[in-house]
Parts: structure tokens; sequence; C-alpha cells
């Protein structure tokens, strides 16, 4: 709506979908996990316990959307299809490996999350696809998460922002990471040189600082009127090691909140 | 070219039936065919919160819906809010604490909280701030904003014992 | 009933159609047959244009009339300068839309008039013009090299330059003990107030009339010159201000808008409405701040500061608009503060860029002198070694000083002089409400994972005066019924209910029996308008005056009616006593009565009115200290303002509640306006921030608590309520106070801030060159 309301976007004709009451629902999975229909509205998600009580790190991601007057309106699905790449869902869809089912006249599909990013503002729907369905793994006993981002105000789109999922065995030794970056390129960045540099190893300062140099090594930025490219892969570096470090305390203490 | 359609809706309780332009947003409709005139535009892109509405009970940004969209629902806007001569405790508290300036800001806030009051009747001073974070105010400096929301809170029922004075938590 | 009005927090009696939703902005105005403009605003930065052709647009269904600089012939004028008219700056003035050339993003080319503002925007759309590029000049620095000229009949880019000498600054240098040089930016940004600017203008076709709603903050002067410009008699103009959503400095100066809506009306015979958008606002109203001073200190190595030097550039974008060289003058003429500075020389430059005209934004020039100078004087004080407290304090003008002269600092006019202030009275109290002397130990200290800083400013701003005088009218009604007219302007700032209580006081009738009328060129016939902190000084001043002297008129009229001397009576409440009786009181409303109905009472006339202007050339200058606790995160450069105080000298507060409204507010811009707000344009010229997503504006959650102190020590001597202006001083020392708190938080890193916004990229990146000079 704000392109339009710009002149950026014309288009001719504008489908309203908000009234297919079926593709909004949230429901458990019998994996342990959760489906959630694409016309969910945000706040609906950020309110159920349902969520709250499966996946702790979706719930903790959506007040981090915009303000509340936007929740009420802004959906899952069309936040995951506008692909903004400072936007907090795509890139927590990605962290939990999430499937997106994909429906047109012709056929449905089922493409992962992280298949389904290709740049900023695109992604894998074809012109006669819809979204209707984000399918979410079950949530393991035992995760540690974390969400995080630098925006210049509250509710801002993130500079930069990070999602973590840690996994360890039951001591402190880290089983499997995930780890992806927000705000810095076209689309949600998984950081696999550094998933990798964790598993196995206990998260000491210094595997923690090694961890946020590579990130920030990594990452391929942009800048723009709020920060440089500069700013972004250092401070991704920086809030890449924080949360990796509240998410391995969650996980040892075995924290679930 | 655009197209019309009839839509119906309730606007502060009256029913109005009209025919509208497709890409006519929520607030153009609201301002030049319903007349009223106290749903604000300060950007037209979603960020100011001065064009804050309900609809069907949640507080919504009318910039960014098209009126044919609000086809069947309920409205409330600024309009709405008093009952007769008898001002609703939020704009009592508006006034009292010195909460308006320019006064253009100020309907886009009192929606805002009513909605956000209506979820959460005795909020702390960070969850208002919170709360109130989508709307822009250029005049006040927010300060008397939260405490007229505070003030309104309270006199309809209990407030949070937390001082008016506690700072607002920032998350780094 | 309150024994006195003046001083009392009372609550507004504006507020009411504000909370109901029944506020008239311009936007609400709705007449019979109103057509809708939308302006074709240029794309490019700089580049001449070949051709217009607007035959599409005007075939279109729906659209009315569309037209160019062509149509408006020989009517066409540019837009005038209306102050700082330094010599030079004539060459640089705006048409009322482009014809050969444009010089800015945003630009009007064009206006395209429809039955809706939809399809005058579809209108704009299909209008055709072809342009040929010409290289960007977007900073001051190119532009003075003058590679490439902005006007090429001027011959330079370098549209002015004005100089100030006081006392024999390089003797000081040669003298001093201690010198320091340093080049400070501030950057540009601007007001933004809520509701962008919008008109509606009506051409009565039988009377021959324009009335025109949307102006404010200088009605009586933009309607001279819009009559002028449309050649009609003054008076067949009503120019009608309704209700604004805010200005800053902003709105109400004359921009081609103002000019083109009239014309359309005009030739159109229809009403006219034009809103800007908020894109249109950010590339097109105006916009301030960004200037720039290599400044040099000359002091004794006891903290004595002996002068100042400064080369101030002031990028005043394509165009020089209606306040001509205001922004960069008015930055040289405070340089010096409240602190005795018997040297002082300064060269101001005025630049053209391709960039949108620069205007007055609240405390232009004044916030970015404070900036430039506080920064110096804690840069001093850390190399001599000195209490930055201390220096201040040393260097302070002493209350037994004032009124001081400080010289002539404004071009063409008479010195400036400080009118009344206790400055160190001032600081001391604002150290003790901040709690500094608890804080202090915190000055650089890392804690949990923050360095933690106090920064200090002190500022003086001129108020009132500018223009030379207001003007008041009080009319006695039937009943309990008093009206009062004044020539400001209300942008928000409540003056309907603080004239009411300089009315209510002076007159001695109720509060409740006055209504204050404004806006309205028909009602006070001459007048000069609202900026500057002036309103309640001027207006209130020129009521105060035409109470009081209706007062006399009245107990003269009642003291013939009682048989009594006049000198014996006194007006209270509405109620006529003979002073030391017990006589039973007359009340105003029967001796009114009298009046209008008797013809015996002061032979005929009905005394019941008053017209007074106050005149007064000279400004006022209220005072006052900044202070800012911050706590940088330096692995992320975002920063928290922890706890801020403004204490500020007014003078004599005529509503608490108006004041401290003000100071919070403009405090809360002033902080906006330092850490998030900035207008960037890209290297060839396209302005980037045109949403409130790229220019951020501050919201609730970016509002630390902030304390204001308002002090009464000083009234001013130069009119009868001893008033000074409130509406700025909250936002003189936002960008100074900040930027030293900054730099005392992040002193062991080696960060000294010399430029603004301090954004979080920024202090990233001065933390990381600091780094990287250690460690080469």
């Amino acid at each position: 709506m704000p392109l339009m309301n710009l002149r950026l976007a014309r288009p001719k004709v504008i489908i309203d979908i908000n009234r297919l009451a079926r593709l909004s629902s949230i429901s458990a999975a019998a994996n342990g996990g959760l489906v959630i229909g694409a016309l969910t509205r945000q706040r609906a998600i950020e309110r159920s316990a349902m969520v709250k009580e499966r996946n702790p790190l979706l719930a903790a991601a959506m007040p981090l959307i915009g303000h509340f007057q936007i929740r009420n309106r802004g959906t899952i699905g069309g936040s995951l299809a506008h692909a903004d790449p400072a936007a907090e869902l795509p890139a927590v869809s990605v962290v939990l490996g999430a499937e997106f089912v994909l429906r047109s006249a012709r056929r449905e599909r089922v493409v992962r999350a992280e298949d389904f990013f290709v740049d900023t503002m695109t992604t894998a729907i074809q012109p006669d696809e819809l979204l209707t369905e984000i399918r979410i793994p079950g949530w393991r006993p035992g995760l540690g998460w974390a969400i995080d981002e630098i925006s210049r105000r509250r509710g801002d789109f993130a500079m930069v922002g990070v999602a973590v999922l840690v996994q360890t065995d039951g001591s402190e030794v880290c089983k499997d990471a995930r780890v992806a970056l927000f705000g810095v390129g076209g689309k949600p960045a998984r950081m696999p040189r550094a998933e990798g540099m964790l598993r196995g190893k206990t998260l000491d300062q210094k595997t923690l600082l090694e961890i946020a140099r590579s990130v920030s090594d990594e990452l391929d930025t942009d800048s723009d009127v709020h920060a440089s490219a500069e700013y972004r892969r250092e401070v991704g570096g920086v809030l890449t090691r924080r949360a990796l470090e509240r998410a391995f305390v969650m996980a040892t203490e075995g924290k679930k909140i | 070219m655009s197209t019309r359609r009839v839509i119906t809706l309730t606007v502060n309780g009256k029913s109005y039936e009209r025919l509208v332009e497709a890409r006519m947003t929520l607030a153009d409709f609201l301002r030049s065919e319903l007349d009223l005139t106290g749903t604000h535009l300060g950007c037209e892109h979603g960020v100011c919160g001065a064009c804050t509405v309900l609809l069907n009970g949640e507080a919504v940004r009318s910039c960014l819906l098209l009126a044919v969209q609000a086809d069947g629902a309920e409205l409330l806007t600024v309009e709405g809010l008093a009952q007769g001569n008898e001002l609703h405790p939020l704009q009592k508290a508006f006034h009292e604490r010195h909460a308006l300036q320019c006064g253009f800001c100020t309907p886009g806030f009192l929606m805002t909280a009513f909605a956000f009051l209506s979820e959460i009747p005795n909020p702390t001073e960070a969850e208002v701030r919170e709360a109130i974070s989508g709307n822009i105010c250029r005049c006040t400096g927010y300060l008397p904003i939260v405490q007229a929301i505070l003030q309104a809170a309270s006199e309809s029922g209990e407030s949070s014992s937390e001082s008016l004075s506690t700072p607002p938590a920032r998350r780094l | 009933m309150p024994q006195s009005y003046i001083g009392a927090p009372i609550r507004r009696r504006e507020d009411l159609r504000f909370i109901t939703g029944r506020g008239i902005f311009v936007d609400d105005i709705k007449l019979p047959h109103m057509l809708h403009a939308a302006i074709l605003r240029s794309p490019r930065a700089h580049a001449r244009i070949l051709s217009i052709d607007t035959a599409g647009a005007r075939a279109m269904a729906g659209v009315a009339w569309v037209f160019t600089l062509q149509e408006i012939g020989e009517l066409a004028i540019p837009v005038p300068m209306r102050m700082y008219q330094l010599p030079g700056l004539e060459r640089y003035l705006q048409p009322l839309l482009a014809r050969d050339k444009v010089r800015y993003v945003g630009e009007p080319i064009a206006v395209a008039i429809a039955e809706s503002r939809y399809l005058a925007e579809d209108a704009l759309d299909v209008i055709e013009v072809e342009y040929e590029d010409l290289p960007e000049v977007m900073n001051v620095r190119d532009a003075m090299r003058n590679e490439v000229l902005l006007f090429e009949e001027s011959g330079t880019n370098l549209g002015a330059v004005h100089e100030i000498s006081i006392g024999d600054a390089a003797k000081a240098f040669q003298q001093a003990e201690y010198r320091r040089r340093e080049e400070f930016q501030v950057h540009r940004h601007t007001g933004n107030p809520l509701e962008t600017r919008g008109l509606v203008a009506q051409f009565d076709l039988g009377k021959k009339e324009l009335t025109v709603w949307g102006m404010t903050k200088l009605l009586h002067y933009n309607r001279q010159v819009i009559a002028s410009f449309l050649k009609l008699p003054e008076h067949k103009l009503h120019f009608i201000e309704n209700d604004v959503g805010g200005g800053f400095g902003i709105r109400g100066e004359l921009y081609p808008e103002d000019f083109l809506i009239p014309f359309a009306a005009m030739k159109l015979g229809q009403p006219v409405k034009w809103i800007e958008d908020r894109r249109e606002h950010l590339m097109a109203a105006n916009h301030s701040r960004e200037i720039g001073c290599e400044l040099e200190i000359a002091a004794r190595r006891d903290g004595t500061v002996l002068g100042l030097s400064a080369k101030i550039y002031g990028d005043m974008g394509a165009y020089v608009r209606t306040h001509g060289g205001l922004v960069p003058c008015s930055t040289a003429a405070l340089l010096t503060g409240p602190y005795r500075i018997p040297n002082f020389q300064c060269v101001v430059h005025c630049v053209m860029t391709n960039k949108t005209g620069m205007g007055t934004f609240r405390a232009p020039g004044r916030y970015e002198s404070c900036f430039f100078r506080e920064r110096m004087l804690d840069m001093m004080a850390a190399d001599l070694k000195i209490d930055p407290v201390e220096l201040r304090l040393k260097n302070l003008i002493q209350p037994e000083e004032i009124p001081y002269t400080v010289g002539v600092t404004r071009p063409g006019s008479n010195p400036t002089v400080l009118d009344s202030g206790n400055y160190p009275s001032a600081l001391k109290r604002a150290l003790k409400e901040f709690e500094y002397e608890k804080l202090k130990s915190l000055q650089g200290r890392f804690e949990n994972g923050r360095y933690h800083g106090i920064g200090l400013a002190y500022f003086v701003k001129n108020t009132g005066g500018l223009e030379p005088y207001e003007g008041a009218r009080v009319v006695i009604g039937d009943g309990h019924s008093v009206a009062v007219y004044i020539s400001i302007s209300m942008l928000g700032q409540g003056h309907e209910t603080a004239m009411a209580q300089i009315c209510a006081d002076t007159l001695g009738v109720p509060m409740d029996w006055i209504s204050v009328f404004h806006g309205n060129t028909d009602q006070v016939p001459l007048g000069w308008g609202t900026f500057a902190s002036r309103g309640t000084v001027m207006c209130g001043s020129a009521l105060y005056l035409a109470a009081e002297k209706l007062k006399q008129k009245l107990l003269a009229v009642a003291g013939k009616h009682l048989g009594v001397e006049a000198v014996r009576l006194e007006l209270r409440e509405g109620k006529i006593y003979q002073k030391g009786t017990e006589a039973p009181p007359l009340d105003l409303s029967d001796l009114v009565s009298l009046v209008r109905a008797s013809g015996t009472l002061n032979q005929g006339l009905p005394e019941l009115e008053e017209t007074a202007y106050f005149n007064s050339s000279l400004m006022t200058y209220s005072y006052g200290v900044h202070l800012a606790h911050v706590a940088v995160d330096p692995e992320t450069g975002m920063l928290e303002v922890v706890k801020y105080l403004v204490v500020e000298d007014v003078g004599r507060v005529i509503n608490p509640l108006l004041v401290h409204g003000q100071t919070v507010g403009a405090a809360v811009q002033g902080i906006g306006g330092t850490l998030l707000e900035q207008l960037v344009y890209s290297a060839n010229g396209q302005l980037l921030t045109t949403t409130f997503r790229d220019y951020l504006l501050p919201s609730s959650t970016d509002v630390p608590p902030i304390e204001s102190v308002i002090l009464e020590e000083a009234p001013s001597p130069l009119n009868p309520l001893g008033v000074k202006g409130a509406g700025e001083g909250g936002i003189v020392g936002t960008g100074a106070a900040l930027a030293n708190a900054v730099t005392m938080a992040l002193g062991s890193l080696g960060v000294e801030v010399t430029e603004l916004p301090l954004s979080p990229d920024r202090i990233r990146e001065w933390i990381r060159r600091r780094s990287a000079n250690r460690s080469s």
C-alpha cells in the first residue's frame, strides 16, 4: 500500500484476499510443530498461546515487527512474500527450517524457506502462485535461541539483525547451530561457516570472538542512508556473538521461555 | 481505469452506503466522502499514525487500507469517542495534561490509546510508551501524552503502581 | 477564581475542538465546485529544460487546467526575499515555476488542476518534460570551486559574504597562550510539522475578492506580497488562518505554491485546493541547519577566552528563499553566546548547491552556533585540564555587566545587547537539578558494556523584536463578552489561552468572559507574525497596552456615571469597585449597556474598544542550560539518552503549562534532530530521504526522561510584561549537550565529536578511525 500511495507501484488489478478465512489459522502439526495459514494476522500469532508453547523464537520475533497497528493487519504470509531484506520473519523462517506451501491452479508445491528467498523483495513465488501455508518443524527440547536487531528506533526495520538456534548435547558442547542474519543483503543470510565453527565446540569467549569475526568477514552487505556496509558487517558479527551467548546459556540451563 | 464499487459500512454507529473508486484509501473516504475530517493524514505511508482508526475493534492505519476493504466493517473514529457532550476519559485526560499543542496528531493518538486500553486496561508507563511508539507527535515530546493515557487508565480502573518517572526500557 | 491569571497553569480552551476531531485544518475545508491541484516536480537535481508538453494532461477527462510559467506571463515574479537581504543574494531567487532550468529535485515545473487529487496526479504522469542533464553540485566545497554554476549569469555559486568584526581578533590571537582550530559541521535537517503545507484559494468573481485559507505565520506580509503579484488591492485579499498542524519556522513563509494556487483560483473562477504530501514536503519545504564552521579560539592558559575567529558556510540549496541569508548569519550573530568574548571576527558565506532551499527551523543558526561553541569550549577545557563547568563560570557574563553590548553581529542592524540575565545562577541551578556532583563520577566510565558521559551546553536565544510591531484589539460586548483580536498566528502554542490570561489580568475581567480571535487579516489590519518566539512578547505586550488603555477608558466613563473620580475606581473580576468604600460594585455589563444605549455618557462615543500596537525592534534574550547523560555501546554505536535537563529563564511566565510544553517539545525535537534526522542526498542530487522510513522522527520510545525547569529571575526590561519568548530554548542546546556527552563518554577511545548527527553508524566510524590511528 505505501508503494501505491507513493505511486511507485501501479497495478492494474488488485485482488483482495483478506476475506479468505480458511487461510487464516494456527494449528498444531503432528510432528510437534505448527501449521500457520498465510493470512494469519501477525497480531494473532503474537497473542497465540500455542505459538508461544511450540515455538518461542517465532513468538519472540513478533513484537519486533513494526507497531501493533501494523501487526493488526499485517499477515505472516504477507511479510514473507514481500521479502523485505530487513524483515524479521524471513530470517526466522530460515533459521527454523520452515517450509512454505505454494498453490496455483496447476499444482501445489512445498518450498523450503532457504530456497524461497531469492533477493530483495524477490521470492520463488511464480506469477500464478499464492503462498497459502507455512509449516514449522517441531521444537526440540534443549534448544537455545535468540533474536536481536539494531534499528534506529523501536519498530523500525532492522539495520542488521540476527536469529540463532543452538542445540547442546546436554553438556556444554554445541551439537548443532543455525545462524541467519537479516538486513544484510537481498535475503536472509545463513552463516554455514560460522555454524560449522560452532559444532562440537563449547562456546567460550575465544570461540565467540572467532565466530563474530567469521560472520563479519563472510557478510556481503549494502550501504543505505541508515548504515554503511561496514557497519552492518561489523555489527552483524557483534550481534551474532551476543545472540549466541544468550542462546547457549539458555540451552545449557535447559530454559525454555 | 479504476472501477467503482458499492460499499456498506458502519462508522461511529451510523450506517453508510456509498459508491467508491476502488483505489480510494479508507482515510480519503472517511474525510472526503463522509466528511469525517477528524482522521488526519500526515504521511500516507503508514508511519506517522495520524490516520489511525478502529476497524472491527482493532487499531489500523486507514491510509494503508482501501475503502473497499472496509465493506461490511464497523469503524470507530475520533468523532465517535465522546458520548454526546460527555467526553471520553482519554479526551479529558489529554486536555488536563496538556497532551496536545497543534492537535494534528491527537485523533491518531486517541484512537491508538483507546484500542490499547481496551486490551490492556492497567498498563505500566513502559507499556504505554511502547503502545504509542507508532504515532508521531512533533509538538509535545510525548511525555504528557503518556501521562494522559495513564491517567485515563487509572480513572477507568486500577493503574499500575509503577511511578510516572520510570524511564522507558531500551532494548540495547 | 485565581488571584492572577498570569502565571497560572490554566488548561487550554483550544483543546475541545482538537480532542473531538473538530479542528479545521486546511485539508478539512470543502467548498462547492472545488478543484484540486497537484504539482509536477523536477526529478533531476540540475538540468536544462528543453521542452514541456502538457497537451496530453490537458486533454484528460476531469482535468480543468494545466499550466506552466508561460501561462503566468507578465505577472510572474520570483519569490521575494523578506529578510537578511545580503547584497548578491538577489541573483538566486526562485521562479514560481521552472522554465529554462531546474536546480533541485522537487522544483515545481507545472501545475495540474482536476476534479480530484487522484485525477490531478494522473495528469502529472502524462506531462512530458525533456531534460538535458547537467553536472550536480552537492556540497559547499565543490560549489565554491565554481566549476559548475547554478546560475550562469551570476558567475559564482558564492551567493554572498558577510563579515563581522568586534574588537581586535588578530591581536587577541597573537597574544594568546592557547589556541585551537577545528572544523565543525551540522547536518541538513528540518522541522517536519505533522501537517504538511496546504492552501485553499477562492476568488469571488462578483466582488473580485480573493480568500485564502492555509496561510499562517506572516499573514499580513504574505497578503501584501500576493496582492501585489495578482495586482489586486490589499484589502481585497482575505487571508484566514484556520487550525495549523505545527510550523516550527517551516510553514508560513512564501513558497511558489502560495502564488500558484491563488493565481489558479483567479483564472478558473473556482476554488482550488492544494495539499502537499509528505514526499513533496521533504523535497519542497525549507531545509535547514546545514552549516559548516571553521572555528578558532584564543585564550589564556587559565581558561579566559580572549577571542573567536570563525568562517561559516551555509549550504543554501539552489535558491535563496524568503529568509535570505538568515540561517548562516544567525549562526554568526550569537556565536559568542553568554560569554565575555571581546574579540570576535567572523566571515559568513552563503553558498548555492543543487538542493532544496534553506530557511528557518526552530532556533535557526542558534542550534548550530551553540554546537560549534560549546564543543570548542569542552575541547579547550580538556586541553587545559580545566573542569568544563569551571570554564563556563569563568567566562560567563556576570549579572552586573548586563545589559551587555556584544556589538553589531547582524547585518545592517543595531548592536546585539543582552538585555537581562543572571547567567551563573541558571548554570548553578541546572547543575543542582541534574544532581551533577553525584553523576560526575560517571564521566567516561565503562559499565555493563556501555560508556557513560555527561554533556553541558549553555545558550542564549533572541526572542521578540525582529519585525517592529504587533497589534491587538479588545472589544467589550454585551453581557459578559470580551473579544480579543490579535495579529499573530497560532500554530499550536496556545495563544488563545495565554492571550486571554493577559487580557483578563490587565483589563480586570474573569477569563471566561474572553474569546481570542486570531489569524484573519480583516480583524487586525496590520501585523507581522509568529516567529522567533515573539508571539507573547510582541502581541502580548500590544494586548497589554490595549487592555490597559481600555480599562482606563471604562473607568473614566464609570466615573462620570457614578459621579466619582476615575482614580477612586478599580475594575476587578468584571466589577467596578469604589476603592476604600463599602459601596456595592457596578457590574461591567451594566455599564456597557448604559454606554451603548445612551448618548449622554462620554459625548455619545462608545468607548468600548481599543486597538494598540507594541513596537520594539530590540530583542530580548532568553537563556539557559542543557545537560545530557548518555550511555554509548561502543560495539554497536547505539546511544541511549539516560537523562536530560533544560533550565531556561524566560523572564516571566504567562502560563507554566504552555511554557513547559514548549520546552519539552522543543527538547525532544532537538534530541531527535541530533540523533535520528537527516536529509540525505546522493552524489547525483537525488534526495534519498523522501519518506518517514528514511527521514526518522523521534517517537515515544526515543524520548528520555526530560526535566524542564523554568526560571523567572531576569524579566525583560524591554516590554511591559517583562516576558521573553519560550518556544525555542528547549532545542538550542540539544546538539551541543549531546555531542559533549558523547565526547565525554568515549574520551578514552579518543573520540572528539565535530559533526552531527550522532548516529550509530557514525559513532562506530569515529571509534574505528581512532583505533586505527592509534594502532598505526
